[in-house]
């Protein structure tokens, strides 16, 4: 288990307060000066070499990013934006650093505008997490009051001015170019890249979009180092992670703890195992709902990081570890998942909104035994039409679900529904889009 | 998608009253100038909050005023995010979250509680035409399923008893306590706490 002092967020469980000097004496605001005095190039390579992956789920290097960001301002200003719409189930980590550690991310925003030569930073927080919305404003007033924000913040030198926008419940926005859509006062639809928001972002300006658990980790690093941050985990793996352990576990939380541990050690120690034993479990989602399912075999020896997560052809994402032990009806829990999805597209791209509610009926039947032998493969080549065949990653996100619980439970599927297709196309269904049940009419 | 329609019965006119202009004015300063199309979304929830919780089409073609945009625009925005309530909703709005994590630690029971205090369908007025509820996608609080939000605030670690005393106080009026409902401090394991022990001792 990691130790207590290498931890970063302590305050997740709000024990002491949020407040600027209760931040202080836990080591955030101290010295911001002697970090930006090392310079731009400094820092980058600084959260290079600490080799930190963003947190949002697609695991991009942070550094990497930062350094996209042109190295003059031209004509066109610079924004750092926060992505903190927090919408994958399974994942509620930004909440509790919204909330309990809001410092850690203004300074976070301090340090990365300051990187990325940006004068104005945008929060994007889920409007739903209107609440812990205010607790954060509530501290960047305080930060404001205390000269740590607005001209001259903290002493550095650099004017930076932080507002927090509200989404309205759109799961799409969490897409980056969909994000900035929305800040611009559009619908949230995707776009087309390149090109990339570092070069043309928010406004056609050079934009970089962070997590909040990302930026929020950048101060703690500079401070300790990046050697530091390095030894946590393992190579291209590093440093310390919020994991969120939801679903059939005696003690669902929230916990902090270095990368690359076993899965089994997560949810035996910090959630207090499987309810019903760890031989009840069925299968854990990893990384949110849109990362592939691992069935139990596999867990007993997964290590959760990144890389680790690829190898089992799932992903870590935004580690929000859903746990399903055997009282759960498996295809259930995956056709409410496809009922998300199919809830949450946003209707540019034909794959992805006709696809997503394909897959939802077609699971639903599934789940009650309603759906015939060759829909299952049919189910499959749904799926690898939509994958790939989209703007952003919707597309992947829907249908990797789908797809891990065919690689892993079709024998399931197959035992419940073995109806014949042309004893069923006597049956009357009443789905419109199902064109496949019209065409075998002379079947 | 989501399907999302207006209410049939529209108000002719809306206006923002002098708090809500207030508002209105401080949110456009914050998006840079020939920007303040940004401000539409800040701008519908302020018109939905003086608007007792939705947004009828004559706000919406007030703020394309306010904001010197399209209607057209405007309307795009107020049907394409959830959040925005385009047919009246109950002084009390129930959004009960039934996505997986929360659907396999029992969601369906909180479900059951809303059907038998306020209406047997979603989106409906309760008798007294105080509450309403709706099924919604995840909130965001999955280490606390099953839960549900009431207007602004989030109730979690629920079971039905626990959902019908709440939903009993807030048809009497009243609000009840946001937050954990078996005691737990925030996001903690349960009885089961390992980490930072110190601190909470301390």
């Amino acid at each position: 288990m990691l130790k207590d002092q290498d931890r970063i967020f302590q305050n997740l469980y709000n024990d002491k307060g949020s407040d600027v000097s209760s931040s202080q004496e836990r080591g955030d605001w101290v010295n911001t000066k002697e970090i930006t005095d090392k310079g731009r190039d400094w820092i980058i390579n600084e959260i290079k070499e600490s080799q930190l992956r963003g947190r949002g789920g697609a695991g991009f290097p942070t550094g990497l990013k930062w350094s996209f960001a042109p190295k003059e301002v031209g004509s066109r200003p610079h924004y750092l934006v926060i992505n903190g719409d927090e919408s994958e189930p399974g994942t509620c980590k930004d909440r509790d650093i919204l909330r309990f550690e809001p410092h850690k991310l203004i300074e976070g925003c301090l340090i990365a505008s300051y990187a990325v030569q940006a004068h104005v930073c945008y929060i994007y927080i889920r409007g739903e997490y209107f609440v812990d919305g205010q607790k954060l404003q509530a501290a960047i007033d305080e930060a404001y009051q205390k000269k740590l924000l607005g001209k001259n913040a903290a002493g550095t030198g650099w004017d930076l001015d932080i507002y927090i926008h509200y989404g309205a419940g759109a799961y799409i926005c969490g897409e980056e170019t969909a994000l900035l859509e929305s800040l611009e006062g559009k619908k949230g639809q995707p776009r087309l890249k390149p090109p990339f928001p570092a070069l043309i972002g928010l406004y056609g300006c050079p934009t970089i979009i962070n997590n909040v658990e990302t930026i929020a980790v950048v101060p703690t690093i500079l401070r300790r180092g990046a050697k530091w941050f390095a030894s946590l985990g393992r190579e291209k793996n590093t440093g310390t992670k919020i994991f969120c352990i939801s679903g059939n576990v005696n003690n669902p939380c929230n916990v902090e703890e270095e990368m690359s541990i076993p899965l089994k050690e997560l949810i035996e120690e910090h959630a207090g195992g499987v309810i019903g034993g760890w031989e009840n479990l069925q299968a854990v989602i990893p990384g949110g709902s849109s990362m592939p399912l691992i069935p139990k075999e596999r867990c007993e020896t997964l290590k959760m990081d990144f890389d680790a997560c690829v190898e089992e052809k799932s992903g870590l994402g935004t580690a929000g570890i859903v746990v399903i032990n055997k009282d759960q009806d498996i295809i259930k829990c995956m056709a409410r998942i496809a009922r998300f999805y199919k809830h949450e597209s946003c209707g540019q791209c034909t794959p992805c909104r006709e696809g997503s509610g394909w897959m939802w009926r077609m699971l639903e039947r599934m789940a009650k035994g309603d759906a015939t032998k060759d829909e299952v493969d049919m189910l499959g080549d749904v799926t690898n039409q939509i994958a790939g065949h989209t703007i952003c990653a919707f597309g992947e996100g829907s249908s990797w679900p789908v797809q891990g619980l065919l690689r892993h439970f079709k024998k399931e599927i197959e035992k419940r529904n073995n109806l014949d297709p042309i004893v069923q196309k006597k049956n009357n269904i009443p789905y419109l889009v199902d064109q496949h049940l019209l065409d075998k009419k002379n079947a | 998608m989501s399907l999302r329609r207006p209410a049939k019965d529209q108000p002719e006119s809306f206006e923002f009253n002098a708090s809500s202009l207030e508002a209105a004015n401080v949110i456009v300063a914050k998006y840079p100038e020939g920007k303040q199309q940004s401000a539409v979304m800040a701008l519908l929830y302020i018109a939905q909050k003086q608007n007792n919780n939705w947004i009828p089409l004559a706000a919406m073609k007030y703020i394309a005023k306010f904001l010197d945009m399209p209607y057209i625009k405007v309307y795009e925005v107020a049907t394409f995010y959830t959040m925005y309530n385009l047919s009246p909703v109950g002084k009390y709005f129930v959004q009960v979250c039934t996505t997986t994590p929360c659907m396999i630690r029992g969601a369906n029971q909180l479900v059951e509680a809303c059907k038998e205090k306020i209406s047997e369908n979603e989106c409906e007025l309760s008798d007294d035409k105080s509450c309403s509820w709706m099924e919604v996608e995840c909130l965001g609080a999955c280490v606390n399923a099953p839960m549900m939000q009431i207007n602004d605030d989030y109730y979690e670690d629920l079971d039905k008893q626990k959902t019908l005393d709440i939903l009993d106080k807030i048809l009497n009026g009243e609000t009840p306590k946001p937050g954990s409902y078996r005691g737990r401090v925030n996001n903690e394991p349960e009885n089961n706490r390992k980490t930072l022990m110190d601190l909470k001792n301390a």
